[in-house]
């Protein structure tokens, strides 16, 4: 549990941070002046404004966590697209206001944000106020044209129209949401942003086809087509489940086999764990993409699988102590372990060449399997990750589990000294900052 | 499909020319109708092309249905038909000439049968704009419970007929039907909204639909793809925990297998019998905890050493804990040595009290023990395994198990591993004992109590 106090991803005094205050604040606004408006006017079509709220609240309820942590809700968020972009309901044409829509999402949102307070699950502040600003900016843009006769006499043009919003929620969505993870974990907003629409991009797509579908079938099948057209996404959101609950476990199952090292007795507690951690973080600051950070994550953990293979275990198991065949060779036992599992192949490949140095091996001795040195007689440089997790290694072999500044100054001061061939000084100087973060925090 | 029989390339035939009839035999519509035959003929070729195994037997991914009901509605009974024929356009790989020309005739047949009933049931051909959609849902029941019955007797017959399981591709075995039936039915049920939005979305209506039912498919295919992943990944990492003792290599992939094999046979569901393969794979894991020197020990163990090995199976649920299996795999794993005498460890739990998953793992840790080759033995025959498995049911395992697991080895035998090659290098991974091996139990120095 001590582990758990220097965590590295989220950060105590961040928690409550400028970004997310003012998208706070912003969402609260448009709320506050979106209920005063509508608590004036009155609710216009009660009928569909409950329908479509139900439905929200539905979806909010079916909430979904996407790899990465991201919480995302798409039949509510299809259903409040729905709502913003409704032309007609049978032959009832809509008027509400965009104010009632925000009104209605917001309302539908708590609602079924409920059951999982009631389990102990609170919701995500953030989360949910991106999904409204989106919702709002959708709406205040369509509702003063929903009435336009041009727009609804015209299908083509209200498709197009009402297509270009959908896809700009969702682009809305993916900055914010980008935004929020540059200052929660300290990534760089360019990558965040790619990340994070590589990402949404399919459920992005389901969610604002099946928003446009439901407003368009309103149209032919009244209210039915709210419980009809959610029936796609539904079956959508079933697939994502089960696809993010398999990738939870894949990676729970690394970081508990790659516990496997420290009760044998061959790495100290709680090593790779702390590695893995740190590697990540560093990998961040250098604006590494989250599929490769993901590969990052899995070698760190099980960097030291290879220890496995030796009959004794290192005394303290701290690698960085033992002569360099060694450690190539608990690299390469490592690696030939993670290659058998085949679809690791670059992860493979990172324990591999864990311990070369950033300039790369010169000549290559015998028995080593890493990249062959390039034809112009350069040798080829480990890749970025390998280089991260051996000065990661190499910093949590001096300082262990202890939380002590000094002594982590002092060790990076060591692993800097050693930049002119050993480490790669960019990794180094990452991991500096990292760690100073972490120093900040804890005086 | 080597050959067909006369009687199978008759009915084959008959169905072609059933189909040729009924549609040549007309009417057929204007310009416009002709363009949404087209329209709709064009999604059902993308369907038909894009349809994949994504897992044979589990998952049968065919569209194809939502787009012939859909023009059993807008276009009636001969569009339907026409479009159903488009079938033979599938760019789809594999089928052979004949399946192709049957599963075209099959198509084409159901879709018009289909039009038919919609028709008679009192439903009103053409984009149901006109019409208040309510009236169009009751017969498009009907409608898509004849297309699917149709189709899947038609396939019933040629299956019959060829005795070729394969022979229609994905459209697997005929105990499937029932689920083929019912994802069928579900994706007529796209038809309906094809038609439905039809008036308002034009040709975009079919994109506007499969958007959400292809993302889907694509995160189908993204957990076959992780769970592939996954498995592998477990298995590599089980094996690296077995290099440390080279006589039980492969033990936990076999153990594995023999806990699946018992599990099925005594019909658990398809979830926990995958709970329990993990389970098996991981049994063992916290032998790690257990020094080297204890493991490969040949005397007498000392009490502490007993009790050192005694705590594996705690130590392999501290390693797996937080992994997010069925719990009841983590109660198999910590329980695998219980007795059902009630003399096993960690904790003495008796019969009953000794949950499912451990019971199963006992049996099936044991034989593999038996019939691998020792350091101290050979490898024994199955029948003198299995006979050791007789003698202790009842006092080390549950009677139930150790009965199913007799049963599936004699139907579907059981392979044992490979006497090993011992070379230099393995000297030092020798365990002398072995503490799943219940007919030489370990030796303890007994000590003055």
């Amino acid at each position: 549990m001590t582990e758990r106090r220097h965590e590295l991803r989220r950060f105590p005094w961040q928690v409550r941070d400028s970004g997310l205050l003012l998208l706070v604040v912003a969402a609260g606004v448009v709320l506050v002046a979106s209920v005063a408006q509508t608590a004036v006017e009155g609710l216009r079509d009660p009928r569909i404004a409950v329908a479509f709220g139900v439905l929200i609240a539905f979806g909010e309820v079916l909430r979904l966590n996407l790899p990465g942590d991201r919480e995302t809700a798409p039949i509510g968020m299809a259903g409040a697209l729905a709502y913003a972009l409704l032309i007609r309901v049978g032959d009832h044409s809509a008027q509400h206001s965009a104010e009632q829509v925000v009104t209605v999402t917001t309302i539908g949102m708590i609602v079924g944000a409920l059951p999982h307070l009631a389990v102990g699950r609170p919701a995500k502040v953030s989360g949910m106020s991106i999904r409204l600003l989106c919702v709002a900016c959708v709406a205040f843009i369509f509702r003063p044209l929903a009435g336009n006769s041009e727009i609804v006499h015209h299908w083509g043009l209200a498709f197009s129209l009402m297509t270009a919003l959908a896809v700009l929620a969702l682009l809305l969505e993916a900055v914010l949401t980008a935004l929020m993870r540059v200052d929660e974990q300290r990534a760089l907003f360019r990558v965040a942003l790619v990340d994070e629409m590589r990402v949404q991009l399919p459920l992005g797509a389901a969610v604002g086809a099946s928003g446009l579908l439901i407003a368009f079938a309103a149209e032919v099948m009244g209210l039915a087509a709210l419980a009809v057209f959610t029936a796609p996404l539904l079956v959508t959101q079933v697939a994502f489940r089960r696809y993010a609950g398999i990738r939870a476990t894949y990676l729970q199952t690394v970081r508990a086999l790659a516990k496997v090292t420290e009760i044998g007795g061959y790495v100290e507690p709680g090593h790779s764990e702390r590695v893995s951690r740190l590697a990540v973080a560093v990998g961040r600051e250098l604006g590494i993409h989250e599929p490769q950070l993901l590969e990052l994550e899995y070698a760190a953990l099980m960097h030291d699988i290879g220890q496995l293979s030796l009959a004794d275990p290192i005394p303290g198991g701290a690698t960085v102590l033992v002569s360099r065949q060694d450690q190539q060779r608990i690299a390469e036992l490592g690696a030939d372990v993670i290659q058998q599992a085949q679809v690791l192949g670059s992860v493979a490949e990172i324990v591999r060449r864990q311990n070369e140095p950033y300039r790369g091996v010169e000549v290559a001795h015998e028995g080593y399997r890493g990249r062959p040195a390039r034809l112009d007689g350069e040798p080829s440089r480990p890749p970025l990750s390998s280089r991260i997790i051996k000065a990661a290694n190499a910093f949590d072999d001096l300082v262990g589990s202890s939380l002590d500044p000094g002594r982590a100054a002092a060790a990076v001061q060591q692993l800097r000294l050693d930049t002119a061939s050993e480490y790669d000084p960019e990794a180094v100087e990452a991991l500096s900052r990292v760690v100073n973060r972490r120093s900040v925090i804890q005086l | 499909m080597a050959r067909l029989s006369w009687a199978a390339r008759l009915y084959i035939g008959a169905v072609v020319l059933v189909a040729a009839v009924v549609i040549v035999h007309g009417p057929f519509g204007d310009l416009r109708w002709w363009r949404n035959v087209a329209v709709l003929g064009l999604l059902l070729v993308v369907f038909e092309s894009t349809a994949t195994l994504l897992r044979p037997r589990q998952l049968a991914w065919s569209p194809n249905s939502s787009a012939t009901l859909a023009a059993a509605v807008l276009l009636g009974p001969v569009g339907a038909g026409l479009v159903g024929a488009c079938t033979m356009f599938g760019m789809r790989r594999g089928p052979s000439v004949a399946q192709r020309a049957f599963n075209t005739g099959m198509m084409a047949l159901s879709a018009y049968l289909a039009g038919r009933v919609f028709v008679a049931a009192g439903g009103q051909v053409g984009t149901p704009h006109a019409t208040p959609f309510r009236t169009i849902i009751g017969p498009f029941a009907v409608a898509a419970v004849v297309h699917a019955l149709t189709n899947h007797t038609l396939l019933a017959g040629v299956l019959w007929l060829t005795s070729d399981r394969d022979f229609a591709g994905r459209r697997a075995p005929l105990g499937m039907s029932i689920k083929l039936i019912a994802s069928d039915l579900g994706y007529g049920a796209f038809g309906l909204l094809i038609a439905a939005l039809w008036s308002v979305a034009g040709l975009f209506a079919p994109v506007l639909i499969l958007i959400p039912l292809f993302v889907a498919r694509w995160a189908v295919a993204q957990i076959a793809e992780q769970q592939q992943a996954y498995e592998a990944t477990v298995g590599a990492l089980c094996q690296a925990v077995e290099t440390k003792d080279f006589y039980t290599r492969g033990h936990s992939d076999r153990v594995s297998r023999g806990s699946v094999m018992i599990a099925r046979e005594i019909g658990m569901r398809g979830e926990r019998v995958e709970a329990i393969r993990y389970a098996g794979m991981l049994h063992d894991v916290g032998k790690l905890g257990v020094p080297t020197k204890v493991l490969q020990k040949t005397g007498k163990l000392t009490e502490e050493e007993y009790a050192a090995i005694q705590l594996h199976p705690m130590r392999g649920l501290d390693i797996v804990r937080e992994i997010g299996f069925l719990d009841e795999a983590l109660a198999g794993i910590m329980h695998h040595h219980e007795r059902i005498d009630g003399r096993g460890y960690p904790m003495g739990l008796a019969g009953d009290e000794i949950p499912e998953f451990a019971r199963v793992l006992a049996v099936a840790d044991a034989f593999d023990s038996m019939t691998s080759t020792r350091s101290y033995r050979g490898a024994r025959p199955v029948e003198e395994a299995v006979a050791e498995l007789r003698k202790w049911s009842g006092t080390q395992f549950d009677p139930a198990f150790v009965d199913a697991f007799v049963a599936a080895i004699k139907r579907d035998g059981w392979q044992s591993p490979e006497p090993p090659v011992l070379a230099a290098e393995d000297l030092n991974t020798i365990a002398a004992q072995d503490h799943d091996d219940p007919s030489t139990p370990l030796r303890v120095i007994d000590s003055p109590r």
